[in-house]
């Protein structure tokens, strides 16, 4: 195996799409040094993309932020603009892993490992976050919903890799939430995770909404129904309990250790109206 | 597989090491800079053992490359006493018996010595959440509790 650290997106590019055999991408690598540990996977190459400028940026962008591919939860956490901004995308980032993980993991990683179950996904998909990618024909945007394809497979060709993550300007009167199931307190795997992003007007009324579900399908969701059950609304009992139903009808999940189809489907619907008031009182706050 | 050349800072000492692509940091610095007081409980992440700082931030060695580790500062718990003089924590954590076969207690006090730096007056929560990601297997926690708390007293003046 070669270790490569270029400092530039064409370097790293280049290294890429040249590579005979596997290549892998390595940000934070709490993903990836456990499976070459474990033998899931045997890279030829590693190209370590924390030389290249601008990874460890969080920079303003349109209204909005930009992240490098390479900042860390941890620093994420500390950037007050980005948690003002997108408090559930914090919260949610937050959640993965111990201290110690959040001192290496990124959200790009979190997206391109494609795991069902990855907490920051739902709430990026709810907050319609854009990914930028860069690859031998240059580069594109794509919603972060496109990423993920199935359980540990993405959308992205060979050569390609993601350079930012852009969370989008916020209109006045807007709140996210993302809240997850485990059955302990820390460290474990999300049950179920859902995120809600929603906009309000001068009267308190829904303009703008998206629901996101982790951990219920094998790939996170947006659920568009969900959403609609509250635009339109003030929140009240019926749009939630509407809201909920719709989450719950949206999943597809599998049986396992960490819960049924028929437990995963009821706490969809639970979380989704749990994230949803927390989204409606951040909303009320942010002016 | 030719070895990689680094340059690095361990304890506030320049260090150089050669090492293969996929060697860990924690491997790094157990088999070739003789610094055994890291360990390696699972060797993925979940327990804490390996705990060190990288530029001042909290990581596992474990799960980090010693080839990444070029121009970066690495601190572990070899570093945390000053000569004979045992860091607050270390002391406290003799003063509680807050172990008892002592794997996980290099992970603990660096885990520990991070927060108290961020935070010199943590609460119980968020001594235990930020500790979440070291095991402990012996003790049941409690006296490692009452240990960072009573050196983050003492570190404070109280």
């Amino acid at each position: 195996m070669q270790y490569q650290a270029p400092e530039s997106i064409d370097a790293a590019v280049a290294l890429l799409a040249n590579v005979s055999g596997q290549a892998r991408v390595l940000a934070g690598g709490t993903d990836l040094l456990v499976q070459m540990k474990s033998g899931m996977t045997e890279p030829d190459l590693i190209v370590d993309i924390k030389r290249i400028d601008g990874m460890h940026a969080i920079i303003e962008e349109d209204g909005g932020y930009r992240m490098g591919a390479a900042v860390s939860s941890a620093a994420l956490n500390e950037h007050d603009g980005v948690a003002t901004m997108w408090p559930g995308v914090v919260e949610a980032a937050e959640l993965i892993g111990s201290t110690q993980i959040q001192g290496r993991c990124t959200m790009t990683g979190n997206l391109c490992n494609a795991s069902p179950a990855a907490d920051s996904v739902p709430a990026l998909i709810a907050a319609n976050a854009t990914v930028r990618v860069a690859g031998p024909g240059g580069t594109r945007d794509i919603p972060a919903a496109d990423v993920a394809v199935a359980p540990g497979k993405t959308s992205l060709s060979a050569g390609e890799f993601v350079t930012s993550i852009y969370l989008p300007a916020r209109p006045a009167h807007s709140g996210d939430a993302y809240l997850r199931f485990i059955p302990r307190t820390e460290m474990d795997i999300a049950v179920v995770g859902a995120a809600v992003s929603l906009t309000l007007d001068d009267k308190g009324v829904c303009v703008a909404a998206r629901v996101a579900l982790g951990a219920v399908a094998p790939t996170a969701l947006l659920v568009e129904d969900a959403a609609a059950a509250l635009i339109g609304t003030s929140l009240d009992d019926a749009a939630l309990e509407a809201c909920a139903a719709a989450a719950s009808a949206a999943c597809n999940p599998i049986d396992d250790k960490r819960g049924t189809i028929e437990y995963r489907t009821k706490v969809a619907g639970v979380l989704t109206r749990r994230a949803a008031l927390i989204a409606l009182e951040r909303a009320r706050g942010h002016s | 597989m030719s070895q990689i050349h680094v340059t690095t800072i361990v304890n506030g000492d320049p260090v150089e090491y050669l090492c293969e692509p996929d060697e860990t940091v924690l491997d790094v610095l157990r088999d070739r800079l003789g610094l055994i007081g890291s360990k390696e409980g699972c060797g993925t992440g979940d327990c804490g053992a390996c705990s060190v700082t990288v530029d001042g931030r909290l990581v596992c060695a474990c799960l980090m490359l010693g080839a990444e580790m070029q121009g970066r500062e690495i601190a572990t718990i070899e570093g945390m006493a000053d000569g004979d003089n045992l860091h607050p924590l270390q002391r406290k954590f003799l003063e509680h018996a807050a172990l008892q076969c002592g794997i996980c207690t290099p992970g603990f006090l660096v885990a520990a010595k991070s927060l108290l730096e961020r935070n010199p007056d943590p609460s119980e929560t968020e001594v235990r959440y930020w500790l979440a990601g070291n095991l402990c297997r012996c003790t049941g926690y409690d006296k490692i509790i009452r240990a960072v708390m009573d050196a983050a007293a003492e570190m404070r003046g109280a």
